[in-house]
Protein backbone atom coordinates (compact mmCIF):
# COMPACT_ATOMS: atom_id res chain seq x y z
CA UNK A 1 0.00 0.00 0.00
CA UNK A 2 1.26 3.11 -0.98
CA UNK A 3 1.37 5.14 2.11
CA UNK A 4 0.19 8.59 1.12
CA UNK A 5 -2.33 6.62 -1.35
CA UNK A 6 -0.94 8.73 -4.88
CA UNK A 7 -1.75 5.99 -6.73
CA UNK A 8 -4.54 6.39 -8.89
CA UNK A 9 -6.16 3.48 -9.63
CA UNK A 10 -6.36 2.22 -13.39
CA UNK A 11 -9.78 3.81 -14.81
CA UNK A 12 -11.94 1.77 -16.34
CA UNK A 13 -15.40 2.13 -18.45
CA UNK A 14 -18.24 1.94 -16.25
CA UNK A 15 -20.18 -1.37 -16.55
CA UNK A 16 -22.74 -2.09 -14.50
CA UNK A 17 -22.84 -5.74 -15.04
CA UNK A 18 -19.56 -5.88 -13.86
CA UNK A 19 -20.01 -3.49 -11.10
CA UNK A 20 -22.09 -5.79 -9.78
CA UNK A 21 -20.10 -8.84 -9.85
CA UNK A 22 -17.78 -6.60 -6.88
CA UNK A 23 -21.06 -6.80 -4.63
CA UNK A 24 -21.40 -10.10 -2.91
CA UNK A 25 -24.21 -9.12 -1.15
CA UNK A 26 -26.08 -8.91 -4.51
CA UNK A 27 -26.79 -12.75 -3.99
CA UNK A 28 -28.55 -12.98 -1.29
CA UNK A 29 -32.18 -14.16 -1.15
CA UNK A 30 -34.78 -12.52 0.39
CA UNK A 31 -37.52 -14.25 1.50
CA UNK A 32 -36.51 -16.41 -0.78
CA UNK A 33 -36.56 -14.22 -3.85
CA UNK A 34 -33.32 -12.35 -5.34
CA UNK A 35 -32.38 -9.04 -3.48
CA UNK A 36 -32.89 -6.01 -5.29
CA UNK A 37 -31.37 -2.84 -3.33
CA UNK A 38 -32.91 -0.05 -3.63
CA UNK A 39 -32.22 1.70 -0.40
CA UNK A 40 -29.01 3.43 -1.42
CA UNK A 41 -29.51 6.69 -0.30
CA UNK A 42 -30.35 4.98 2.89
CA UNK A 43 -26.60 3.42 3.12
CA UNK A 44 -25.15 1.47 0.05
CA UNK A 45 -23.78 -2.05 -0.05
CA UNK A 46 -19.93 -2.86 -0.33
CA UNK A 47 -17.76 -3.92 -2.76
CA UNK A 48 -15.20 -6.64 -2.06
CA UNK A 49 -12.13 -4.19 -2.56
CA UNK A 50 -13.96 -2.89 0.71
CA UNK A 51 -14.51 -5.60 2.65
CA UNK A 52 -10.95 -7.43 1.66
CA UNK A 53 -9.68 -3.78 2.80
CA UNK A 54 -11.35 -4.70 6.31
CA UNK A 55 -10.28 -8.16 6.48
CA UNK A 56 -6.60 -7.21 5.53
CA UNK A 57 -6.32 -3.91 8.19
CA UNK A 58 -7.28 -6.41 10.98
CA UNK A 59 -5.29 -9.43 10.53
CA UNK A 60 -2.37 -7.51 9.62
CA UNK A 61 -2.51 -3.61 10.06
CA UNK A 62 -4.39 -3.41 13.15
CA UNK A 63 -2.81 -1.16 16.39
CA UNK A 64 -3.10 2.05 17.14
CA UNK A 65 -2.40 5.16 14.86
CA UNK A 66 -0.03 8.17 15.86
CA UNK A 67 1.06 6.29 19.17
CA UNK A 68 3.82 3.70 19.32
CA UNK A 69 6.79 3.02 17.86
CA UNK A 70 6.10 -0.08 16.62
CA UNK A 71 5.60 -1.53 12.81
CA UNK A 72 1.94 -2.37 13.25
CA UNK A 73 1.42 1.10 14.38
CA UNK A 74 3.30 2.11 11.51
CA UNK A 75 1.17 0.37 9.20
CA UNK A 76 -1.83 1.17 10.78
CA UNK A 77 -0.91 4.96 10.68
CA UNK A 78 0.19 4.89 7.01
CA UNK A 79 -3.33 2.90 6.09
CA UNK A 80 -5.49 5.85 8.07
CA UNK A 81 -3.01 8.92 6.78
CA UNK A 82 -3.29 7.20 3.07
CA UNK A 83 -7.00 6.83 3.43
CA UNK A 84 -6.83 10.73 4.33
CA UNK A 85 -5.06 11.64 1.40
CA UNK A 86 -7.12 9.61 -1.30
CA UNK A 87 -10.75 11.02 0.44
CA UNK A 88 -8.82 14.52 0.15
CA UNK A 89 -7.84 13.61 -3.68
CA UNK A 90 -11.56 12.43 -4.51
CA UNK A 91 -13.18 15.38 -3.74
CA UNK A 92 -10.67 18.11 -4.95
CA UNK A 93 -9.40 19.69 -1.76
CA UNK A 94 -6.20 21.55 -2.02
CA UNK A 95 -4.42 19.89 0.33
CA UNK A 96 -4.73 16.26 2.90
CA UNK A 97 -4.95 18.80 5.96
CA UNK A 98 -8.18 19.74 4.55
CA UNK A 99 -10.04 16.64 5.24
CA UNK A 100 -11.23 16.38 8.97
CA UNK A 101 -12.08 12.36 9.53
CA UNK A 102 -15.61 11.83 11.59
CA UNK A 103 -17.90 9.22 12.30
CA UNK A 104 -19.99 10.52 9.41
CA UNK A 105 -21.83 13.35 7.84
CA UNK A 106 -23.88 14.03 10.78
CA UNK A 107 -20.69 14.20 12.73
CA UNK A 108 -18.95 16.45 10.26
CA UNK A 109 -22.10 18.77 10.62
CA UNK A 110 -22.57 19.14 14.19
CA UNK A 111 -18.64 19.63 13.86
CA UNK A 112 -19.03 22.30 11.21
CA UNK A 113 -21.85 24.12 13.75
CA UNK A 114 -20.43 23.67 16.75
CA UNK A 115 -16.61 24.94 16.30
CA UNK A 116 -17.03 27.14 12.70
CA UNK A 117 -20.26 28.62 13.39
CA UNK A 118 -21.15 28.85 17.36
CA UNK A 119 -18.28 31.28 17.90
CA UNK A 120 -19.39 33.23 14.97
CA UNK A 121 -23.03 33.52 15.93
CA UNK A 122 -24.78 36.30 18.31
CA UNK A 123 -28.26 36.97 19.05
CA UNK A 124 -30.30 38.07 16.30
CA UNK A 125 -27.88 36.35 13.76
CA UNK A 126 -29.29 34.33 11.07
CA UNK A 127 -28.74 30.63 9.56
CA UNK A 128 -30.13 30.10 6.62
CA UNK A 129 -30.94 26.04 5.22
CA UNK A 130 -33.12 25.66 2.92
CA UNK A 131 -36.82 23.23 2.96
CA UNK A 132 -34.81 19.94 1.46
CA UNK A 133 -32.75 19.56 4.69
CA UNK A 134 -32.56 16.16 6.59
CA UNK A 135 -32.62 16.37 10.11
CA UNK A 136 -28.43 16.54 10.68
CA UNK A 137 -28.99 20.02 8.80
CA UNK A 138 -31.24 21.19 11.13
CA UNK A 139 -30.87 20.42 14.60
CA UNK A 140 -27.18 21.06 15.01
CA UNK A 141 -28.00 24.69 14.27
CA UNK A 142 -30.97 24.49 16.62
CA UNK A 143 -28.77 23.56 19.40
CA UNK A 144 -26.39 26.39 18.77
CA UNK A 145 -29.41 28.64 18.07
CA UNK A 146 -30.42 28.06 21.54
CA UNK A 147 -27.00 28.88 23.12
CA UNK A 148 -26.08 32.14 20.82
CA UNK A 149 -29.58 33.58 20.52
CA UNK A 150 -29.11 33.17 16.32
CA UNK A 151 -32.36 32.65 14.69
CA UNK A 152 -32.82 29.38 11.95
CA UNK A 153 -34.09 30.97 8.43
CA UNK A 154 -35.49 28.47 6.04
CA UNK A 155 -35.85 29.28 2.39
CA UNK A 156 -39.03 27.37 1.06
CA UNK A 157 -39.32 25.43 -2.06
CA UNK A 158 -42.01 25.49 -4.68
CA UNK A 159 -44.43 22.61 -5.50
CA UNK A 160 -41.83 20.23 -7.60
CA UNK A 161 -38.99 20.09 -4.70
CA UNK A 162 -36.93 22.99 -5.85
CA UNK A 163 -35.89 26.32 -4.57
CA UNK A 164 -34.66 29.01 -7.20
CA UNK A 165 -31.57 31.14 -6.70
CA UNK A 166 -33.84 34.49 -6.98
CA UNK A 167 -36.10 32.72 -4.34
CA UNK A 168 -32.38 31.94 -2.27
CA UNK A 169 -31.21 35.31 -2.64
CA UNK A 170 -34.18 36.83 -1.08
CA UNK A 171 -33.45 34.91 2.04
CA UNK A 172 -29.65 36.28 2.13
CA UNK A 173 -30.00 39.53 4.31
CA UNK A 174 -27.45 41.29 6.07
CA UNK A 175 -28.77 38.98 9.27
CA UNK A 176 -27.45 36.34 7.75
CA UNK A 177 -24.03 34.88 8.97
CA UNK A 178 -24.00 31.37 7.69
CA UNK A 179 -25.69 29.28 4.99
CA UNK A 180 -26.05 25.39 5.08
CA UNK A 181 -27.57 23.66 2.49
CA UNK A 182 -27.84 20.43 1.12
CA UNK A 183 -26.25 19.46 -2.22
CA UNK A 184 -29.00 16.90 -3.21
CA UNK A 185 -32.22 16.57 -1.50
CA UNK A 186 -32.38 12.89 0.60
CA UNK A 187 -35.88 12.65 0.41
CA UNK A 188 -36.61 14.25 -3.10
CA UNK A 189 -33.81 14.32 -5.30
CA UNK A 190 -33.62 17.44 -5.87
CA UNK A 191 -30.05 18.88 -7.10
CA UNK A 192 -29.69 22.40 -5.72
CA UNK A 193 -27.06 24.60 -7.44
CA UNK A 194 -24.75 24.72 -4.90
CA UNK A 195 -22.23 26.50 -6.68
CA UNK A 196 -24.16 29.42 -7.62
CA UNK A 197 -25.25 29.78 -3.50
CA UNK A 198 -21.82 29.52 -2.81
CA UNK A 199 -21.59 33.01 -5.80
CA UNK A 200 -24.38 34.57 -3.94
CA UNK A 201 -23.35 33.89 -0.30
CA UNK A 202 -19.82 35.23 -0.65
CA UNK A 203 -20.06 37.90 -2.82
CA UNK A 204 -22.17 38.96 1.14
CA UNK A 205 -18.90 37.61 2.78
CA UNK A 206 -21.05 34.57 4.20
CA UNK A 207 -19.59 31.19 4.50
CA UNK A 208 -21.29 28.18 2.90
CA UNK A 209 -21.35 24.40 4.77
CA UNK A 210 -22.89 21.98 1.99
CA UNK A 211 -24.44 18.60 3.21
CA UNK A 212 -22.70 16.40 0.35
CA UNK A 213 -24.21 12.82 2.01
CA UNK A 214 -26.10 12.55 -1.32
CA UNK A 215 -23.89 13.82 -3.65
CA UNK A 216 -20.72 12.45 -3.09
CA UNK A 217 -20.76 9.19 -4.66
CA UNK A 218 -23.16 9.93 -7.45
CA UNK A 219 -21.94 13.26 -9.09
CA UNK A 220 -19.21 14.63 -9.64
CA UNK A 221 -17.96 16.58 -6.95
CA UNK A 222 -15.02 19.22 -7.04
CA UNK A 223 -14.87 21.59 -3.85
CA UNK A 224 -12.89 24.15 -5.18
CA UNK A 225 -15.21 24.13 -7.93
CA UNK A 226 -18.03 24.68 -6.19
CA UNK A 227 -16.05 27.09 -3.68
CA UNK A 228 -18.04 26.10 -0.01
CA UNK A 229 -16.22 27.00 2.95
CA UNK A 230 -17.42 23.30 4.44
CA UNK A 231 -18.49 19.83 2.70
CA UNK A 232 -20.20 17.13 4.88
CA UNK A 233 -19.81 13.43 3.83
CA UNK A 234 -20.57 10.03 5.01
CA UNK A 235 -18.38 6.82 3.60
CA UNK A 236 -21.31 4.39 4.37
CA UNK A 237 -23.37 6.05 1.33
CA UNK A 238 -20.32 6.03 -1.17
CA UNK A 239 -20.05 2.16 -0.48
CA UNK A 240 -17.94 1.91 2.34
CA UNK A 241 -17.98 1.22 6.35
CA UNK A 242 -20.46 2.64 8.31
CA UNK A 243 -19.14 5.15 11.44
CA UNK A 244 -16.68 7.16 9.46
CA UNK A 245 -16.96 10.26 7.15
CA UNK A 246 -15.57 13.23 6.70
CA UNK A 247 -15.70 16.77 6.62
CA UNK A 248 -13.87 19.57 3.84
CA UNK A 249 -12.66 22.27 5.42
CA UNK A 250 -11.00 25.29 3.79
CA UNK A 251 -7.70 25.53 5.70
CA UNK A 252 -7.46 28.90 6.78
CA UNK A 253 -10.78 28.62 8.34
CA UNK A 254 -9.76 24.89 10.28
CA UNK A 255 -6.55 26.60 11.53
CA UNK A 256 -8.62 29.17 13.56
CA UNK A 257 -11.41 27.13 14.86
CA UNK A 258 -10.95 25.47 18.12
CA UNK A 259 -11.50 21.67 18.80
CA UNK A 260 -15.30 20.65 20.35
CA UNK A 261 -13.54 17.61 21.83
CA UNK A 262 -10.85 17.11 24.14
CA UNK A 263 -8.94 14.20 24.52
CA UNK A 264 -5.89 11.68 23.32
CA UNK A 265 -4.12 12.32 20.37
CA UNK A 266 -5.82 15.89 19.61
CA UNK A 267 -3.11 17.91 21.80
CA UNK A 268 0.18 19.17 21.39
CA UNK A 269 0.86 19.74 25.07
CA UNK A 270 -0.93 18.73 28.22
CA UNK A 271 -0.47 20.12 31.62
CA UNK A 272 -3.49 20.97 34.32
CA UNK A 273 -2.88 24.53 33.47
CA UNK A 274 -3.72 24.67 30.05
CA UNK A 275 -2.93 22.53 26.56
CA UNK A 276 -2.07 23.24 23.40
CA UNK A 277 -3.85 21.54 20.34
CA UNK A 278 -2.50 19.45 17.43
CA UNK A 279 -1.63 21.14 14.27
CA UNK A 280 -5.08 20.55 11.76
CA UNK A 281 -6.62 18.45 11.28
CA UNK A 282 -5.63 16.43 14.12
CA UNK A 283 -6.97 18.80 16.45
CA UNK A 284 -10.51 17.52 15.68
CA UNK A 285 -10.14 13.84 16.27
CA UNK A 286 -9.94 13.45 19.90
CA UNK A 287 -9.79 10.16 20.91
CA UNK A 288 -8.81 6.75 18.80
CA UNK A 289 -11.08 6.63 15.69
CA UNK A 290 -12.87 4.08 13.93
CA UNK A 291 -9.04 3.54 12.15
CA UNK A 292 -10.84 0.40 10.11
CA UNK A 293 -13.57 2.07 9.04
CA UNK A 294 -11.36 5.02 7.92
CA UNK A 295 -9.45 2.79 5.89
CA UNK A 296 -12.19 0.80 4.11
CA UNK A 297 -13.60 4.66 3.32
CA UNK A 298 -10.28 4.55 2.21
CA UNK A 299 -11.01 1.41 -0.20
CA UNK A 300 -14.30 2.72 -1.08
CA UNK A 301 -12.76 5.66 -2.87
CA UNK A 302 -10.35 3.56 -4.71
CA UNK A 303 -13.33 1.72 -5.87
CA UNK A 304 -15.16 4.94 -6.80
CA UNK A 305 -11.66 5.93 -8.80
CA UNK A 306 -11.99 3.36 -11.10
CA UNK A 307 -14.70 4.91 -12.94
CA UNK A 308 -15.62 8.08 -14.33
CA UNK A 309 -18.42 9.61 -11.69
CA UNK A 310 -19.92 11.27 -15.01
CA UNK A 311 -20.92 7.86 -16.40
CA UNK A 312 -22.05 6.24 -12.50
CA UNK A 313 -23.82 9.63 -13.07
CA UNK A 314 -25.08 9.08 -16.37
CA UNK A 315 -26.36 5.97 -15.43
CA UNK A 316 -28.56 6.17 -12.84
CA UNK A 317 -30.03 8.88 -14.43
CA UNK A 318 -31.25 6.59 -16.82
CA UNK A 319 -32.34 4.87 -13.96
CA UNK A 320 -33.83 7.48 -12.88
CA UNK A 321 -35.68 8.61 -15.91
CA UNK A 322 -37.01 4.68 -16.55
CA UNK A 323 -38.11 4.02 -12.91
CA UNK A 324 -40.20 7.67 -13.44
CA UNK A 325 -42.32 6.19 -16.73
CA UNK A 326 -42.53 3.07 -15.45
CA UNK A 327 -43.95 4.04 -11.82
CA UNK A 328 -46.12 6.21 -13.90
CA UNK A 329 -48.13 2.76 -15.08
CA UNK A 330 -49.26 2.38 -11.61
CA UNK A 331 -52.68 4.18 -10.85
CA UNK A 332 -53.00 6.44 -8.09
CA UNK A 333 -49.34 6.64 -7.29
CA UNK A 334 -48.00 9.74 -7.10
CA UNK A 335 -43.98 11.13 -7.21
CA UNK A 336 -43.26 13.40 -4.37
CA UNK A 337 -40.11 15.49 -5.87
CA UNK A 338 -40.78 16.38 -9.61
CA UNK A 339 -37.23 18.84 -9.84
CA UNK A 340 -36.02 19.73 -13.21
CA UNK A 341 -32.13 18.38 -12.04
CA UNK A 342 -32.80 15.37 -10.20
CA UNK A 343 -30.75 12.32 -8.65
CA UNK A 344 -31.60 9.04 -8.32
CA UNK A 345 -34.12 9.32 -5.40
CA UNK A 346 -38.16 8.37 -6.44
CA UNK A 347 -40.04 9.51 -3.61
CA UNK A 348 -43.52 8.25 -3.17
CA UNK A 349 -46.99 8.15 -2.62
CA UNK A 350 -50.34 5.78 -3.25
CA UNK A 351 -53.74 6.70 -2.56
CA UNK A 352 -55.06 5.19 0.60
CA UNK A 353 -52.38 3.69 1.08
CA UNK A 354 -49.86 4.23 3.89
CA UNK A 355 -45.93 3.90 2.23
CA UNK A 356 -45.45 1.30 5.45
CA UNK A 357 -47.53 -0.94 3.72
CA UNK A 358 -45.94 -0.69 0.61
CA UNK A 359 -42.95 -1.41 2.07
CA UNK A 360 -43.58 -4.67 3.65
CA UNK A 361 -45.35 -5.65 0.39
CA UNK A 362 -42.30 -5.04 -1.33
CA UNK A 363 -40.10 -6.63 0.84
CA UNK A 364 -41.84 -10.08 0.76
CA UNK A 365 -40.89 -9.56 -3.16
CA UNK A 366 -37.29 -8.90 -2.08
CA UNK A 367 -37.51 -5.64 -3.36
CA UNK A 368 -35.87 -3.28 -0.34
CA UNK A 369 -37.35 0.76 -0.14
CA UNK A 370 -36.95 2.93 2.95
CA UNK A 371 -40.55 4.33 3.91
CA UNK A 372 -41.22 6.87 6.45
CA UNK A 373 -39.86 10.25 6.90
CA UNK A 374 -36.66 10.02 5.69
CA UNK A 375 -35.10 12.23 8.33
CA UNK A 376 -36.45 14.88 6.42
CA UNK A 377 -39.97 15.80 8.44
CA UNK A 378 -40.50 19.82 7.31
CA UNK A 379 -40.36 17.98 3.70
CA UNK A 380 -43.36 15.72 4.32
CA UNK A 381 -45.01 18.49 6.12
CA UNK A 382 -44.45 20.73 2.97
CA UNK A 383 -46.51 18.47 1.24
CA UNK A 384 -48.81 17.70 3.34
CA UNK A 385 -48.01 14.20 3.85
CA UNK A 386 -47.13 11.71 6.51
CA UNK A 387 -44.60 9.74 4.76
CA UNK A 388 -43.53 8.33 1.53
CA UNK A 389 -41.93 5.03 -0.18
CA UNK A 390 -38.74 6.18 -1.68
CA UNK A 391 -36.64 3.77 -4.52
CA UNK A 392 -32.89 5.28 -4.41
CA UNK A 393 -30.52 3.78 -6.91
CA UNK A 394 -27.08 2.70 -6.20
CA UNK A 395 -24.23 2.47 -9.34
CA UNK A 396 -24.95 -1.05 -9.18
CA UNK A 397 -28.83 -0.53 -9.76
CA UNK A 398 -30.37 -1.73 -13.56
CA UNK A 399 -33.68 -1.36 -15.31
CA UNK A 400 -34.43 -5.33 -14.17
CA UNK A 401 -34.24 -4.02 -10.58
CA UNK A 402 -37.19 -1.49 -11.25
CA UNK A 403 -38.80 -3.88 -13.16
CA UNK A 404 -39.10 -6.25 -10.12
CA UNK A 405 -40.46 -3.54 -8.18
CA UNK A 406 -43.52 -3.15 -10.61
CA UNK A 407 -45.70 -6.24 -9.41
CA UNK A 408 -45.85 -6.17 -5.99
CA UNK A 409 -46.94 -2.51 -6.49
CA UNK A 410 -49.88 -3.58 -8.65
CA UNK A 411 -50.19 -6.27 -5.48
CA UNK A 412 -49.87 -3.07 -3.04
CA UNK A 413 -53.22 -1.63 -4.92
CA UNK A 414 -54.91 -5.11 -5.06
CA UNK A 415 -54.49 -5.65 -1.62
CA UNK A 416 -55.13 -2.46 -0.12
CA UNK A 417 -56.86 -0.59 -2.66
CA UNK B 1 -48.19 -13.20 -1.26
CA UNK B 2 -49.57 -16.11 1.83
CA UNK B 3 -47.04 -14.36 4.38
CA UNK B 4 -48.41 -10.92 3.65
CA UNK B 5 -51.64 -12.81 4.18
CA UNK B 6 -51.32 -14.19 7.60
CA UNK B 7 -49.76 -10.24 8.49
CA UNK B 8 -52.74 -8.69 6.61
CA UNK B 9 -55.24 -10.81 7.64
CA UNK B 10 -58.82 -10.18 6.18
CA UNK B 11 -60.49 -8.29 9.53
CA UNK B 12 -57.57 -6.30 9.51
CA UNK B 13 -58.09 -5.23 5.99
CA UNK B 14 -61.42 -4.75 6.89
CA UNK B 15 -60.88 -2.65 9.74
CA UNK B 16 -58.47 -0.45 7.84
CA UNK B 17 -61.03 0.46 5.10
CA UNK B 18 -64.17 1.04 7.38
CA UNK B 19 -62.36 1.92 10.65
CA UNK B 20 -64.56 1.93 13.83
CA UNK B 21 -65.17 4.83 16.04
CA UNK B 22 -62.79 7.02 14.30
CA UNK B 23 -63.90 10.18 15.52
CA UNK B 24 -62.83 12.89 17.95
CA UNK B 25 -64.37 12.85 21.19
CA UNK B 26 -65.41 16.43 22.59
CA UNK B 27 -66.70 14.98 25.98
CA UNK B 28 -63.64 12.65 26.99
CA UNK B 29 -62.61 12.54 30.37
CA UNK B 30 -59.07 12.19 28.66
CA UNK B 31 -56.96 12.12 25.78
CA UNK B 32 -53.34 11.01 24.54
CA UNK B 33 -51.89 10.90 21.44
CA UNK B 34 -48.72 8.25 20.26
CA UNK B 35 -46.18 8.78 17.12
CA UNK B 36 -44.08 6.75 15.51
CA UNK B 37 -41.36 9.41 14.54
CA UNK B 38 -39.71 6.64 11.98
CA UNK B 39 -42.79 5.91 9.72
CA UNK B 40 -45.09 9.21 10.75
CA UNK B 41 -48.00 6.99 11.81
CA UNK B 42 -50.10 8.73 14.68
CA UNK B 43 -52.66 8.27 16.89
CA UNK B 44 -54.91 10.29 19.30
CA UNK B 45 -56.91 8.00 21.71
CA UNK B 46 -60.21 9.95 23.66
CA UNK B 47 -61.51 7.62 26.57
CA UNK B 48 -64.39 8.42 28.55
CA UNK B 49 -64.34 7.38 31.75
CA UNK B 50 -67.70 6.24 33.94
CA UNK B 51 -66.28 5.45 37.66
CA UNK B 52 -64.12 2.23 36.80
CA UNK B 53 -65.34 1.75 33.53
CA UNK B 54 -64.72 2.65 29.72
CA UNK B 55 -67.94 4.11 29.40
CA UNK B 56 -66.72 4.72 25.48
CA UNK B 57 -63.39 5.15 23.60
CA UNK B 58 -62.32 6.77 20.06
CA UNK B 59 -59.36 7.30 18.07
CA UNK B 60 -58.26 9.56 14.85
CA UNK B 61 -55.04 9.21 13.65
CA UNK B 62 -52.71 8.48 9.93
CA UNK B 63 -50.66 5.74 9.23
CA UNK B 64 -50.34 2.29 7.86
CA UNK B 65 -53.02 -0.26 7.81
CA UNK B 66 -51.30 -1.96 10.71
CA UNK B 67 -51.89 0.81 13.14
CA UNK B 68 -54.99 2.01 12.00
CA UNK B 69 -56.51 -1.70 12.30
CA UNK B 70 -55.06 -1.85 16.01
CA UNK B 71 -56.69 1.02 16.46
CA UNK B 72 -60.18 0.07 15.12
CA UNK B 73 -60.09 -3.12 16.88
CA UNK B 74 -58.90 -1.95 20.07
CA UNK B 75 -61.91 0.25 20.31
CA UNK B 76 -64.39 -2.12 19.51
CA UNK B 77 -63.01 -4.40 22.23
CA UNK B 78 -62.39 -2.26 25.15
CA UNK B 79 -65.66 -0.32 25.32
CA UNK B 80 -67.38 -1.01 28.34
CA UNK B 81 -64.59 -3.23 29.91
CA UNK B 82 -63.27 -2.35 33.81
CA UNK B 83 -59.75 -0.66 34.04
CA UNK B 84 -58.82 -4.62 35.30
CA UNK B 85 -59.83 -6.04 31.88
CA UNK B 86 -58.74 -3.35 30.07
CA UNK B 87 -55.23 -4.21 31.65
CA UNK B 88 -55.25 -7.52 30.73
CA UNK B 89 -56.70 -7.39 26.88
CA UNK B 90 -53.64 -4.92 26.35
CA UNK B 91 -51.04 -7.46 28.30
CA UNK B 92 -52.55 -10.29 26.26
CA UNK B 93 -52.39 -7.72 23.10
CA UNK B 94 -48.44 -7.04 23.48
CA UNK B 95 -47.37 -10.67 24.14
CA UNK B 96 -49.54 -11.67 21.26
CA UNK B 97 -47.61 -9.40 18.97
CA UNK B 98 -43.93 -10.18 20.51
CA UNK B 99 -43.93 -13.50 21.76
CA UNK B 100 -43.79 -16.75 19.65
CA UNK B 101 -46.80 -19.16 20.80
CA UNK B 102 -48.67 -16.41 23.02
CA UNK B 103 -52.29 -16.33 22.10
CA UNK B 104 -55.19 -14.45 22.80
CA UNK B 105 -57.51 -15.29 25.51
CA UNK B 106 -60.44 -17.82 24.47
CA UNK B 107 -63.91 -17.14 25.39
CA UNK B 108 -64.84 -13.52 24.63
CA UNK B 109 -65.38 -12.90 20.78
CA UNK B 110 -63.98 -9.44 20.66
CA UNK B 111 -61.20 -10.70 22.69
CA UNK B 112 -60.66 -13.59 20.32
CA UNK B 113 -60.96 -11.48 17.04
CA UNK B 114 -57.47 -9.67 18.09
CA UNK B 115 -55.83 -12.94 16.99
CA UNK B 116 -55.29 -11.83 13.82
CA UNK B 117 -52.50 -9.44 15.06
CA UNK B 118 -50.43 -12.34 15.63
CA UNK B 119 -49.14 -12.37 12.15
CA UNK B 120 -46.90 -9.64 12.99
CA UNK B 121 -44.58 -10.70 15.35
CA UNK B 122 -43.14 -12.40 12.37
CA UNK B 123 -42.43 -8.82 11.24
CA UNK B 124 -40.59 -6.89 13.65
CA UNK B 125 -40.64 -4.07 12.47
CA UNK B 126 -44.07 -3.63 12.34
CA UNK B 127 -44.40 -4.46 16.35
CA UNK B 128 -44.63 -0.43 16.83
CA UNK B 129 -47.49 0.10 14.40
CA UNK B 130 -50.01 -2.39 16.27
CA UNK B 131 -48.70 -1.25 19.76
CA UNK B 132 -49.63 2.21 18.78
CA UNK B 133 -52.66 2.94 19.88
CA UNK B 134 -52.25 0.16 22.65
CA UNK B 135 -49.58 3.10 24.36
CA UNK B 136 -51.96 5.84 23.53
CA UNK B 137 -54.69 4.32 25.53
CA UNK B 138 -52.87 3.38 28.37
CA UNK B 139 -51.37 6.80 28.38
CA UNK B 140 -54.56 8.17 28.51
CA UNK B 141 -56.03 5.99 31.30
CA UNK B 142 -52.50 6.92 33.49
CA UNK B 143 -51.94 10.53 32.58
CA UNK B 144 -54.53 12.42 31.00
CA UNK B 145 -53.28 14.78 28.27
CA UNK B 146 -50.27 12.92 27.75
CA UNK B 147 -48.16 12.07 24.63
CA UNK B 148 -46.22 8.55 24.01
CA UNK B 149 -44.32 7.36 21.67
CA UNK B 150 -43.23 4.17 20.35
CA UNK B 151 -39.45 5.84 20.11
Amino acid sequence: MSPDGAHAPVRVKFDVESARREFPILEERIHGRPLVYLDNANTTQKPKQVLETLDEFYRHQNANIHRATHLLSERATAAYEGARAKIARFIGARETGEIVLTKGCTDSLNLAAQSFARPRLKPGDEILVTWLEHHSNIVPWQLIAQVTGAKLHVVPIDESGDLGLEEFEKHLTGRTKIVSVTHISNALGTVLPVREIVELAHDRGIPVIVDGAQSAAHMPVDVQAIGCDFFAFSSHKMYGPTGSGALYGKRRWLDEMPPCQGGGDMISTVSFEESTWAPVPHKFEAGTPNIAGVVGFGAAVDFLRRYDIAEVAAHEHDLLEYGTARLAEIPGLRIIGTAARKSGVLSFVMDGIHPHDIGTVLDQAGVAIRTGQHCAQPVMDRYGIPATARISFGLYNTRADIDAAIPPLHDVRKLFG
Amino acid sequence: MDSLRELYQDVILDHHRKPRNRREMPEASAKASGHNPLCGDRVSVFVKMDGDVLHDVSFVGSGCAISQASASMMTDCLKGRTRTEIEQVASAFQRLVTEDQASMPEGDDLVEKLEAFSGVREFPSRVKCASLAWHALRAALDQPGGTVSTE
